[in-house]
């Protein structure tokens, strides 16, 4: 992967929102002190009758984001993981979901990827917590592309949707022209008949990292990119578990309860398949380089390749 | 027990601090510079002249307790604690590295003198009121001295905790609301105007002060009052500072709230720095 491009999903997200309000003047974002860093600078200054940022108080904008949905219009509420999926997360429940308002929270900062900032910021619960809510959508793009593809779409469906994005640059995935993003829908970046493995946000790369070295080794894997965590595409699951029977999950997140629990799930109800999950074992994060991380908690593609290895003996 | 420590002492010591702030933030190559300088001298007046606590026994059950509610300026505080002997100040430059004790926010499990984990905003005001209570229910006669950010006082729970704090008559609170005017967007004004800060503490049962926060003797002063009047009511002082206090390039610039100065201008800044000690 020598000279692949690389950008931030949040940028991707910061761009096409403004394309997106400027096609439907319902679109509004509510920003809570951290549009500079989520990347809505663009929108704000596009679009500033569009444009509120109300500061650090994020249960507040939840509730003005649910007030403003009842009146048509289509909120966009802007902060890092951490804030949007815990400190709104009851007025997200009460206010948005139970009445199933048409509200987006965007937020970025996903996963470990605050690595200086440890624990306070990194977020390995919000996919968890936000999936066990009803009525809302979760949603995780892989790459800037995904980001743009799939903000477009959570904010033309109805209904409530949370979105994760991610601080740092990641690889470019995804053709530009690629516009095979359904919500619910999983894409398929490899085939393979020996072990399927699902990856979901910025460890999509490392599946691909992971199925070039296992082809190179004899070893077929197949790679798919969950992107929609709920709901999710049962059917691709149920293919994966018919086809190999030997499931890995990756994801930066907790084993609690995120894309792992739910490919569980699933795989529980078929009564079939062995399952491996690789994501953050039920513990907080802490400050070191986000490379140091992954490591530490083995999210990477060594630990990808090894548990494939094992599966496929 | 007040140290016996003069005005320029204390001025010198905050300079020290200072320079510390803008080492490890260029060690770290990130971090909240801008905060931790607007706010240096009222963390130097507490606890190199105020508070009552002892670095070879932070947990000591009687301290004077230290909450640095807007987690992000915790540099300055680090840079307190490694000064006072709380840790081996060579310690200091290693502020957000893999293992530290200094995590990018205040963490109690790791940090000897962190009293509480902080980092999310809004949050700490309510712990340190906890901890008044504590005091207050167990007869004890320690303080507890909160900073919270102009911006931090947007979120909801800062002002559920100021009902608290007056419904319980914690006069054993200190509040400082370091006002340098800007929070990550921007100004405060623009961002969410919170209007006269004071007053509003005032309404909600404070006894409160206006003062200038980068004057140290403004600030012992109101500290001295603050911690001396015992009639029931939670004190706040709101303490008027300019972000990046010191370093003429980081001074009100809002670019500098979460950055690290590179090597030429963390060269400058401590030139500039040195320059501020008083002889
Ligand atoms: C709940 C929460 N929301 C958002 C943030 C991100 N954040 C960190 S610092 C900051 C601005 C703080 O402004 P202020 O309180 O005025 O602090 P200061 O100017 O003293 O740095 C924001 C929004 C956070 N840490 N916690
Ligand atoms: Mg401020």
């Amino acid at each position: 992967m020598a000279d692949v491009k690389k950008r931030a999903t949040r940028e991707g997200m910061g761009e096409e929102i403004v394309l997106l309000g400027e096609e439907n003047r319902n679109v509004v974002v509510i920003d809570a002190d951290l549009g500079s860093s989520c990347k809505t600078d663009a929108f704000k200054k596009a679009l500033p009758d569009q444009y509120y940022n109300l500061g650090i108080a994020e249960q507040n904008c939840a509730g003005v984001a649910a007030g403003m949905a009842t009146c048509g219009k289509i909120p966009v509420v802007v902060t890092y993981a951490a804030f949007g999926s815990m400190r709104m997360c009851e007025m997200v429940r009460q206010e948005i979901c139970y009445p199933k308002l048409n509200v987006k929270l965007i937020c970025s900062h996903g996963g470990l990827t605050p690595d200086g900032d440890g624990a306070s910021h990194q977020t390995v619960e919000d996919l968890a917590i936000m999936r066990s809510i009803p009525n809302m959508t979760v949603i995780v793009p892989a790459d800037y592309v995904a980001a743009k593809k799939l903000v477009r779409k959570a904010v033309e469906m109805d209904g409530p949707v949370y979105m994760r994005f991610t601080r740092n640059a990641v690889p470019i995935l995804y053709e530009e022209d690629d516009n095979d993003f359904e919500i619910g829908r999983a894409k398929k970046l490899a085939d393979g008949t020996d072990v399927s493995i699902i990856s979901i946000g910025d460890t999509v790369r490392l599946a691909l990292e992971a199925q070039e070295i296992l082809a190179a080794k004899g070893i077929s894997a197949e790679v798919l990119d969950m992107h929609t965590i709920k709901p999710m595409d049962e059917e691709a699951v149920k293919e994966s578990i018919r086809k190999t029977g030997k499931i890995i999950t990756i994801e930066d997140h907790s084993v609690i309860n995120g894309l792992g629990s739910a490919v569980a799930d699933i795989m529980a109800q078929e009564g079939k398949g062995i399952l491996r999950k690789i994501g953050v074992q039920d513990t907080f994060g802490e400050t070191a380089p986000y490379d140091r991380l992954m490591e530490k908690h083995g999210i990477t593609t060594e630990a990808l390749v090894q548990c494939a290895e094992e599966l496929a003996k | 027990m007040s140290e016996e420590r003069t005005i320029q002492e204390l001025q010198n010591i905050c300079v020290d601090l200072k320079k510390h702030v803008i080492e490890m933030t260029y060690h770290a190559q990130s971090g909240h510079p801008g905060g931790s300088l607007s706010v240096a001298d009222f963390v130097t007046a507490c606890y190199f002249k105020m508070m009552n606590v002892d670095p070879s026994n932070p947990k000591w059950e009687d301290r004077d307790r230290f909450v640095m509610s807007k987690g992000h300026s915790c540099p300055v505080q680090y840079a307190a604690l490694g000064e006072l002997g709380f840790f081996d100040a060579e310690l200091l430059n290693t502020l957000r590295k893999e293992g530290s004790i200094l995590q990018g926010h205040p963490d109690m499990k790791r940090c000897p003198g962190i009293d509480i984990s902080t980092g999310s905003l809004g949050q700490g005001l309510a712990c340190a009121v906890g901890m008044a209570m504590s005091a207050k229910a167990d007869g004890k006669d320690y303080r507890v001295f909160c900073v919270v950010g102009d911006g931090e006082c947007d979120e909801g729970e800062i002002w559920e905790a100021c009902n608290t704090a007056a419904k319980y008559g914690l006069d054993n609170l200190i509040v400082y609301v370091d006002s340098n005017g800007l929070q990550l967007d921007g100004p405060v004004a623009e961002i969410m105007p919170l209007g006269d800060i004071a007053g509003k503490f005032a309404a909600f049962g404070f006894e409160t002060w206006n003062i200038n926060g980068n004057d140290m003797a403004e600030v012992v002063d109101a500290l001295e009052q603050a911690t001396s009047a015992k009639d029931g009511k939670p004190k706040a002082i709101v303490g008027k500072t300019v972000k990046g206090n010191g370093v003429s390039f980081m001074e009100n610039q809002v670019g500098w709230h979460g950055k690290a100065p590179n090597e030429e201008q963390c060269r400058q800044a401590l030139a500039e720095l040195d320059a501020a000690y008083v002889k």
